[in-house]
Order: C-alpha cells, then structure tokens, then sequence
C-alpha cells in the first residue's frame, strides 16, 4: 500500500447468492476531510459495482449509515478516515446480528418491529386544547436526551442480551418508551409501564452498557431503561397512581 | 399486482402528512426509498414558521404579515392565494403537530418557543432546537405506526401510470429483491422531495435525486419554475453540510477576512437575517472580490459572542456537525461556510390543492410547486410547506377517491408501462461502452454549480446545456457492472442518473429564458426584475428533444409587487 492510501477490508455476503459471508480488500486514495462513506462511494463508483451499503443524509442525523468499522459500531458518514491510516488494514462489516440484505446493508424490520410494541406515540389529554399544551422548560427538561434517538440501531446491535433473545424489546425501543412516560404530556404512563414491566422489558437489561458506548448520538439508553425500572417497581411498592379525573 | 385507494410516494414530512390525512378515511399506502425515519426532512434544522406571537417581540404579528413576508421574500413570483392559504393554516398545522407530540422548545410560561429567521418580520419561527425537521418527522412517523398505515418500504419508484387524464398506479423497484413492482391506485400522492443531488456543494441528502419527480415528468406531469434553485448562505466548507439559519437568528455574524460584517453593505436593516438570495449572493460576491478567508471559497459563521450556554442549548446539533467535520467548535472559533445548494423553489406543477393536471395525481412538498416560495423561499416555511400541503392533498385526495363511481381500472395501462420499464431497465444493463456513470454525474454536478449557480449569464448557461445534452447523449454509454438482484445501487444510480440529467435541462432552459433577475435567478447580463415580461411561472413540459417552455400567470390579490429591499 502507497503513501495517501488505505487499505479497506470489506465483509461480503449476498443473501440471495453467497452460502457464507466473506472479506474482500479494496485500496482507496486519501483525500482530505474523507468519511468512511465517502470511501465506500470510491469503491462502489470505481472499482466495485456490486457493493452494497445504506446512505442518505451524509450528515450523521438519519441514521442509514451504522456499521461496524475498525471494530466498533459508528456512523459510516460521519467518521473520518484519517484515524485509520497506518493501523493495517481497516475492517468494515455490517450491523452485528441483524439479518444482511447484502454487504453492509442490513434489514431494519425487526428493529422496527420492536419499536412499535411499545406504542411509539404521544397519548395527549383529550379534548386537546385550541393552542399548545403547555410544558415548561423544567417539564421538558426529561426528554430533552432521548427525543434524539436517530434509530440507527447501534444500540440494539450491540447489546449481547438483544443477540440472543429476539423477544426483548431492547435498548432504542424502551428508550423510546421512556421518551413518552417521560414526556409531562402524555397520559397513559401505566399503560406504559405496562408494555415494558416484564422479562422482554426492563428486567431483561444486564446493564452491560454496550448501548452507551456505541451510541453515535452520545445517548444514554441504559439510564432510560433504569428509570423506567424504577417506576415500574416503585408502581409495585406503592401502587399504582390514581388517574387524574 | 399491489392495490390501495391512495399510494403515497415518499415518507417525509409531506408524504407522512397526506397520508396520516387520508389513511383514517380511505385504504392508503406508503411506498418509499428509505424507512420514514431516515428521509431528508429530518435534515431540517433550524423551524417552522407560524404567526403564533408567542415571542414577547412578536405580539403584533398576524398570518397576514407572514404572508406578505413570504410573497416579498418570494420576489412577488408566487401565487398570493396559496400563500394566503398556507399562513393562515400554519397555526392550526403547528398546534396538531405539537398535539401529537412534537417536542417544540418551550418559553418560559410552556408555549412554544420562536426564533428570529431571514425575511421575516417577526421572531416568528417556531422550534425544537436546531433538530425542528428530525423531531416533527419522527412526530409523523410515530402518527403513522399509531393508524397502522401499511409502508412498502425499500422501494423506488420508477415509472408513473397515467391513462387519458387519469392516474392509475406507479411501478417501483423493490431494492431488496431486484423485482419490477406494480402498484394500482385510485390517488398517487407524489412526495419524493427535492432534486438538489443535481448539484455540487448541496446540502441535500444523498437520496434527494429527484427521481420520482423525473418519472412523472417524463410521463407528462410538467414542471414548473424550475430554474429558481435555493442556495443557501451557510453551509460549511468541504462537505457543504447545513448551518443552520438558526444560526444567525440566534445572533450569529457572517465576517469576512477583512473582520468586517460584511453585510452592512448589502442588507443594512436586516444584517444577517435577510432573505437567503441576498444572504448568498452577498457572501459569493465576497469570495469573489478576494475577501474571503485566507482568500479561500469560504467566509466565517461567527457564533462565539452567543456564548457556551446558549449555543449548547439552542444548537447543540450544528455544534456536533461543526466539530465532527471541520474539527472546529463554534464555541471556540468561528466556523467555515459557503453558500450551498438547498432546495429547489420548482417542481410538479399543481394548484392550491396539490393537485396536477392529471385526475387523481396530486405532489406535494419539494417535489411540487404550489406555488408558495415563488423565486426565493424564506427559511422556516418549507417545513410549514409540507405539512400545510401534504395534509390538503391527503384531503382533497381522499374526496377525490370517495366521490369516485369506477373502481381499480387501468390494469393493461399498468402492464404496458411495467413492460416499457422492463425494456427500458434491461437496454441499461445490456448496454456496452466506456463511461463511468458517476463520471457523469460528477461532471453534471460540477457543470450545474459552476454555470448555473448563484449568479447566471447567457454565455455560462449556454455551455452548460450544452454540456447537459453531451452528458445525456454520453450516458447511452455507460455500463452498468453489476448484473445482481438484490440491492444493486449501481443500476439505481444509473437509473437516477437518466432523470437527473432531464430535470437538470429543464431548469438550465429555464434559466436561459428568464431574461431577468429575480430571487434566486440572478442574472449578470439581466440585472432587473421585469415585472411586464416576467411576472410569470415557467412551465417546463418533456419532450424527447428537450424541454418545451411556456409560462403561466402569478395569482396576486393583496400585495402588489414592490422593490425588494431589506
């Protein structure tokens, strides 16, 4: 390998055509503020047609762009490559366990799955007002961290407990269910509580905390998922809370 | 064959708006490239305009100084009555997204919090931090999983039905499987977003090619005001990724390497919170004078004066962009931007109700022209666009679709264009040739950015459909490497390509007609706006030799047109 170059070490593998996944080497020259993604266009515009990899925003907020590079889960469009140079070669793998469509390309369905047991959507006071509800800063102060979930599935991929129980909703889900409990608007915290006061729910977390290091958005899901434990036991000690009439 | 009353093409906000309208009153669909969660609304950063007057600064405003504000920012090109329209339903449009759970940043006593953006005259942008688009798109998506719309996601839509004056269905490409879909339809609602990819130095998601919109241009749906391309002031150098215009509505200067606000010379009321033409305009004219940093193609986003507090609780996103790409902390230093291309003012020509001229079709969002942003869109009314817009074409569609007598119609219209598409996918496999098609496209890019970019001459526009017409004729030869199903982006990219390089023509022939400058068509050779030539929409139809140009009247009612200063 030249001066300006690096050396990129792809996992391979077509669902349709390939009995097993297998890596393939391909050398990308250097430019400067190069991503990850932008050598993974380099190598699909020129040297290799047939590589398959998710893309959209280039700008680290859609959350297409998750995989495994240089042994850990980041965000292809946002990583720079330069890190890499002079460290051998640099591997480059989809999502772990989560089912390839091909090459770093993963299907999603699962994911989503999850994330819509847990009734992913505000549940306002009704009749709702003619303006806003109100929410101070103070009240909106608790979702201020999870509302920023990208849904990249980095979390969920990562966590060893989701790998081998496909049943647990897993990180991003149950933090986004802890986004609504959390969010001083909504209205049917137990109906909440509900959907994730069980062994696919909060209990199954190990807090292992593989979803906070691999957050590309620095989020925190084991700290949702702990909250929403401590209501939920807190709901067991002292009951449940009457609803407002 | 897939069947639905209405087929919703693309899940961004317009798309997840119209159909999250329609799908609790007739059978609807979504069909679209990517999951709802990852499309380019969520791009948005800096808010939604609506004449709430919840900011202390703004108790005087009114839907009727937003709509004047929008027609004078819009170079008085677009059509009053849809403005009208579109402002007086922002308020009711922000409340149900704020109903629904979009978590808006809040004022002091829990209303919604507004910002200061170019154009307007009032703090009259609402938003949740510097995240408005991603937080109201995930708002939508989370409205759709709770009506359980049913989504065809992965899918990318390559041809438009349409028999006699009626729409009858779409045919996509399942990237997953490699298959030629066919999808029957009583309503198409087309919202596949903008085609700023056509451009270097874009803003735009990788996705934004403009594809569907190509498709149904081809199939007869025209376009309109297509030469009217949005660049927007602050993008930052290299990667031309958003800077948000939140930036300086927060109170963020634009410096010159000379350390002067530049601005004072060219807006000097509104500073760095004129409209985004003049914005940008007025940075190139730096850059090429020589003043820019280091005499390089950028000047600097000065946020340093807002101080860590306020940059960490209004824009933490653009602060997380800054750092990672640039290496720079805009708390610390001032950042490095450019103009860069941003939206496309033009699209699908349709009425007030996002209907197009076929029965049935309706496009809203970037991807159509109602038209409401006329020559130059003011910040904070695109997201407002798409879901004023998104959520009337879901209601007129769905009338549409319930007064209707005669039911799933035009199967031999669908097979017919599902064998021209075959034909059409296969000549591009089996085709034999030298060219690279991302060679294409890059010298496309390159050519649009340079030659019809901010500022525009006959003689540069001339050369660059000259060489849109070489492109088109050097893409007959190239080859498409991988002959593969499943997931094969080289013939999607190809694929995109062709219709990139149509809708590139129509708005170079565009531009070349518009004899004027006029918002963001600004012209060297034709420095006035001509209100008795000009005053009129371009429609761009397709024909095989290039597009055929002919205009339309603007619908005025309050404002009539004035000078534009600011």
């Amino acid at each position: 390998m030249a001066e300006g170059e690096i050396t990129l070490k792809i996992q391979r593998f077509d669902a349709k055509a390939d009995a097993m996944p297998y890596w393939q080497k391909f050398t990308v020259k250097l430019r400067p503020g190069m991503t990850v993604l932008d050598a993974l266009f380099e190598v699909l515009n020129h040297q290799d047609g047939t590589l398959a990899f998710r893309f959209c925003c280039r700008a680290g907020v859609c959350g297409s762009c998750a995989m495994v590079i240089g042994g850990k889960i980041r965000l292809a469009c946002e990583t720079q490559i330069a890190q890499f140079v002079g460290k051998g070669d640099l591997h480059i793998s989809p999502l772990p366990h989560q089912e390839v469509v091909k090459d770093l390309a993963v299907n999603y369905d699962h994911f989503f799955e999850r994330m819509k047991r847990v009734k992913p959507f505000l549940v306002g006071a009704e009749p709702a007002p003619e303006r806003e509800y109100l929410q101070s800063p103070k009240q909106r102060q608790p979702i201020n961290e999870p509302i920023d979930c990208i849904m990249c599935g980095s979390c969920t991929s990562s966590c060893t407990v989701a790998w081998t129980t496909k049943d647990y909703l897993g990180p991003a889900a149950l933090m986004k269910a802890y986004r609504f409990v959390a969010d001083s608007r909504d209205t049917i915290t137990d109906e909440r509580l509900d959907l994730v006061d069980n062994e696919d729910g909060v209990y199954r977390c190990h807090t292992i905390f593989n979803c906070v290091e691999v957050c590309p958005k620095k989020l925190n899901p084991t700290e949702s998922i702990q909250r929403l434990k401590i209501k939920c036991i807190k709901r067991k000690l002292f009951g449940r809370k009457k609803r407002k009439a | 064959m897939y069947y639905h009353k209405i087929l919703v093409v693309g899940s961004g906000l317009a798309g997840l708006r119209a159909a999250v309208e329609s799908a609790p009153k007739v059978d609807t669909a979504i069909i679209s490239q990517v999951h709802p969660v990852r499309s380019h609304s969520g791009a948005a950063q800096g808010g939604v305009n609506a004449s709430f007057a919840n900011n202390p600064d703004a108790k005087d405003d009114s839907s009727d100084k937003h709509a004047f504000d929008t027609t004078k920012g819009s170079d008085f090109l677009a059509d009053q009555d849809c403005v009208e329209f579109m402002t007086k339903e922002a308020v009711p449009c922000i409340v149900e997204m704020e109903h629904w759970g979009c978590p808006f940043s809040r004022m002091d006593d829990g209303k919604i919090a507004q910002r200061p953006f170019g154009g307007a005259g009032y703090p009259r942008t609402c938003f949740a931090t510097d995240k408005t688009g991603l937080y109201m798109l995930h708002t939508l998506w989370e409205r759709s999983v709770k009506l359980n719309i049913p989504l065809y996601e992965d899918r990318i839509m390559v041809d438009l039905v349409v028999e006699g004056d009626a729409v009858r269905g779409v045919i996509c490409w399942n990237m997953r499987t490699g298959e030629l879909e066919t999808f029957m339809a009583e309503a198409v609602i087309i919202a596949s977003g903008g085609s700023g990819q056509i451009y270097g130095r874009s803003t735009n998601a990788l996705i934004s090619t403009g594809s569907a919109q190509a498709a149904c241009y081809r199939r007869g749906v025209p376009l309109k005001d297509m030469e009217f391309v949005q660049f927007h002031p602050t993008s930052l150098f290299g990667t031309n990724i958003l800077m948000t215009e939140g930036a300086r509505g927060e109170g963020g200067y634009l410096v010159n390497s000379l350390g002067e606000r530049f601005m004072s010379k060219y807006a000097p009321k509104a500073m760095e919170l004129a409209p985004r033409d003049i914005v940008s305009r007025s940075i190139q004219t730096e850059i090429n004078e020589g003043r820019g940093i280091d005499g390089k193609d950028y000047v600097h986003l000065d946020l340093r004066h807002l101080g860590r507090a306020k940059i960490l609780e209004r824009l933490p996103g653009i602060r997380d962009l800054a750092i990672n790409f640039v290496g720079v902390d805009p708390i610390e230093k001032p950042v490095p931007i450019q103009p860069g291309q941003h939206y496309t003012m033009g699209g699908l020509d349709t009425d007030i109700n996002g209907a197009t001229k076929f029965k049935g079709l309706y496009a809203a969002g970037e991807c159509g022209c109602v038209s409401v942003h006329g020559a130059n869109r003011l910040g904070g009314n695109s997201l407002l666009d798409t879901v004023v817009f998104g959520k009337r074409s879901g209601a007129v569609a769905a009338e549409y679709v319930l007064s209707k007598k005669a039911f799933k119609e035009g199967e031999a219209a669908i097979n017919k264009n599902l064998r021209e598409t075959k034909e059409r996918i296969q000549a591009m496999m089996d085709r034999t040739g030298a060219e690279n098609h991302s060679d294409i496209r890059a010298e496309m890019k390159q050519t649009m950015i340079e030659k019809v970019g901010i500022y525009r001459s006959k003689a540069q526009m001339e050369e660059a459909h000259a060489k849109i017409k070489e492109l088109k004729e050097r893409m007959r030869h190239t080859v498409v490497q991988n002959k593969g199903k499943s997931y094969n982006l080289d013939l999607m990219r190809a694929y995109e390509l062709d219709g990139m390089l149509e809708v590139a023509e129509a708005i170079v022939v565009g531009a070349l007609k518009r004899e004027e400058s006029r918002g963001a068509h600004s012209r060297l050779d034709f420095k006035e706006r001509d209100d008795t030539k000009f005053l009129q929409h371009t429609i761009a139809t397709y024909s095989p030799a290039g597009p055929v140009i002919t205009y339309s009247p603007v619908k005025i009612t309050k404002f009539k047109p004035e000078a534009r200063r600011y």
